[in-house]
């Protein structure tokens, strides 16, 4: 099959940027370890207290070291579970200082939901069955929404809650 | 001697009418719910007789991205199959078994969704439950399109036991190029809805696997969007350079993408998954391998397409550097909307590649951003060519000829289209960059000062939407003229042919068996480990969930 110079030219350089995309994508990915969110824990989606993670008592933020945290959530149809404080009432919103490591480390106990953190890039989805983990350093103060970005039923777009990232 | 010079018989566009007759109005109402949805995004709107958001996007999402889709290209294909390698009065009865099977389907599942029962949007992802009868009603649907597939395939086979040692027309081999592939990934959709969600959803068995079904379901998702391209890329490699007075660029090279295409648009459905637990990071950035895989044959339609312009304008006198643009035919909508469709697929590829980009894909996932991409591929890139189609499709199937006001409406139709997407799309894009969630209902998110920032954009959705719904409106108005009114005539079905004293095409593209075997082997290979991976390692499973849809 004849192929024109130009056209030659014109694949060659198409094939050559993707492969250096690629490239791009593999060293980021294995090298330094930006990995999309895989984790690879199950749970028994009808009973996700038995996992230690979602026990009542251990959710929310969960404080390991200086500046390091870990946060469970139990999301269900329309909510997220941070526990509950002192005063017995639901958390809603979470506050981690600035520069913190957080693993977010999350699940559901019915349907697929979405776990996003706007403006930031903690994205990723929660499976029955699955837990879903990612790791992130949240170096710049403000405040941020938690948002469920899967379609989770009616009251889907009112599934929210907030965390506040300070500065000492 | 109309026969002769269409080459479709009465018949013949009796059946390809029909199936253009529920996509137009298919048209209507997915582009209304789309409407509402954009009004009811700015906050100042509520739908009214208690009508849910969820179930209008259901509506939407079903009915043009599965419905509309379907019967276009099963239609158009008819057509070109019927033109170049003949359509037997047996084919064309299977033709109608097609039709309505796939008609009955789609009522059962809109009935369904219209009381309410099925607002699981068209991606249905388990343990959200629909009404059984939904399920069934997308079984036939598919069903009724493998019907079209064996008559497309049984079309070709019979030509060439009757033409021996022929290459097989070009439009024929890319419309079974298109059939295989759609075989091959619903058997993916067939397997989870049979196996899985009916006896789930009929309390049979009382658990699903869910990462198994949205898994089988994005192994036909991700070459579902190619099984609307690919009758785009026909008519610009096969159709486009008759309307422009020249000639097809290389026979070859148009039959090797195709080829590209069967085989690397299936096996990459992990680049829909790439946020999900259970899936081993490994396998995820292997099929993101094999999804830029599938960029190559893109990047030879674009230097085919433009050089096929370049040169048609040069044998035309036009010379220096871009001055052969100007021999194209801009004032012809048959050209004007496919082009402007072409356009728009080099934004629309670009953000494509970005949320393919294995960890990048957690910029943009599920945000409004990737609502914007397809509506830039399907509802742009795709769809104005298939209006550009229409335009001389619908004439030659009437025994009309497309006149000078309709060209005029046509044009206006592509300007006032392109003008909303410019908008919608475009604002869906920004939003999305600032996070702002797809398939949302209005919210203002307990008063966070981020969800403000987005209000402005879903404005400027609003606006994009009613302009898009006028062009629905004028794109109606085209097709009914072109059915009923415009005036009596043959109507050219433009074919071009292959340049001549070229090279023969190889006989190597024509060896199905080769291609199918490379397909499976891939598919195979991309697949299998993963997918016993997720069998073997499978938590228990879920039970189904009707509550949150608003069923009790």
């Amino acid at each position: 099959m004849h192929l024109h110079k130009y056209e030659k030219i014109w694949m060659g350089s198409g094939v050559g940027t993707l492969l250096i995309f690629l490239i791009v994508l593999g060293i980021g990915a294995f090298y330094q370890g930006t990995q999309p969110p895989s984790c690879m824990v199950t749970l028994d989606p009808t009973n996700v207290q038995a996992h230690e993670a979602f026990k009542e008592d251990n959710l929310g933020l969960q404080k390991l070291g200086e500046k390091e945290y870990t946060l469970n959530v139990l999301a269900s149809a329309f909510n997220y579970d941070f526990g509950k404080d002192e005063d017995g009432n639901a958390v809603r919103t979470i506050r981690i200082p600035a520069g913190s490591k957080v693993m977010f480390q999350a699940t559901t106990k019915d349907v697929i939901h979405g776990f996003q953190l706007a403006g930031t890039n903690v994205n990723m989805m929660l499976e029955p069955g699955y837990i879903s983990t990612l790791e992130t350093t949240l170096d710049n103060p403000g405040t941020y929404t938690l948002i469920c970005n899967e379609y989770c039923g009616t009251g889907h777009h009112l599934m929210t809650a907030t965390v506040e990232v300070y500065e000492e | 001697m109309i026969a002769e010079k269409t080459g479709l018989n009465k018949s013949d566009s009796k059946l390809i009418m029909s199936f253009m007759w529920v996509t137009f109005i298919s048209l209507l109402i997915g582009g209304l719910m789309g409407l509402l949805q954009t009004l009811v995004r700015t906050g100042n709107f509520t739908l009214p007789f208690g009508i849910g958001y969820y179930q209008i996007l259901t509506v939407h999402g079903v009915i043009l991205g599965l419905v509309l889709t379907t019967f276009f290209i099963i239609g158009f294909q008819f057509a070109l199959m019927a033109k170049t390698v003949g359509m037997t009065s047996k084919q064309r009865k299977w033709g109608w078994a097609s039709f309505w099977v796939m008609l009955i389907g789609t009522t059962a599942s809109a009935i369904m969704i219209l009381l309410g029962k099925a607002s699981v949007l068209y991606t249905f992802y388990a343990p959200l439950k629909a009404h059984p009868i939904f399920y069934f009603g997308l079984t036939f649907v598919i069903i009724g399109s493998w019907i079209a597939c064996f008559v497309n395939f049984r079309q070709l086979y019979k030509w060439k036991k009757e033409h021996p040692g022929e290459h097989s027309p070009l439009l024929a081999f890319m419309v079974v190029i298109n059939m295989l592939m759609w075989f091959i990934c619903t058997l993916g959709v067939a397997a989870t809805v049979l196996i899985q969600f009916i006896p789930w959803s009929l309390g049979l068995v009382g658990s699903m696997n869910i990462l198994l079904s949205r898994t089988l379901f994005w192994y036909f998702g991700h070459p579902l969007v190619y099984f609307w391209l690919l009758p785009a890329y026909m008519a610009w490699y096969a159709i486009l350079p008759k309307i422009i007075g020249g000639k097809i660029f290389s026979d070859s090279l148009a039959r090797l993408a195709f080829i590209l295409f069967l085989i690397f648009s299936i096996p990459v459905g992990f680049h829909h998954q790439l946020l999900e637990p259970g899936i081993d990071p490994m396998w995820k950035y292997i099929q993101v391998v094999l999804t830029f895989a599938v960029i190559i044959p893109s990047l030879l339609t674009a230097f085919s397409m433009f050089a096929t312009f370049e040169i048609t304008g040069r044998q035309k006198g036009y010379t220096g550097l871009f001055g052969w643009l100007r021999h194209l035919p801009w004032k012809d909508v048959r050209f004007f909307a496919p082009f402007m469709g072409m356009v728009a697929f080099i934004p629309a590829g670009a953000g494509g590649i970005i949320n393919a980009s294995n960890q990048m894909n957690q910029v943009v996932h599920n945000t409004i951003w990737v609502t914007g991409h397809f509506h830039l591929t399907l509802a742009t890139t795709v769809i104005l060519t298939f209006f550009g189609i229409s335009y001389w499709l619908v004439p030659v199937l009437t025994g009309r000829k497309i006149d000078k006001k309709i060209n005029t409406l046509g044009m206006t139709q592509t300007i006032v289209w392109l003008v909303g997407m410019f908008f919608m799309s475009g604002s869906m894009h920004l939003a999305g960059l600032l996070g702002a969630p797809r398939r949302s209902a209005f919210s203002d998110y307990q008063g966070s000062a981020q969800a403000a920032e987005w209000i402005g954009y879903q404005y400027g959705q609003a606006i994009g939407g009613s302009i898009l719904f006028i062009g629905i409106l004028i794109m109606l108005y085209n097709f009914f003229y072109m059915t009923f009114k415009a005036p009596k005539g043959v109507e050219e079905f433009p074919i071009a042919e292959a340049p001549t004293g070229t090279e023969p095409t190889p006989i190597v593209l024509e060896n199905w068996r080769l291609w199918i075997g490379i397909t499976v082997v891939l598919i195979a290979f991309a697949y299998t480990i993963p997918f016993v991976d997720i069998i073997q390692n499978s938590p228990p499973g879920s039970p189904p969930f009707e509550w949150p849809i608003g069923n009790n």
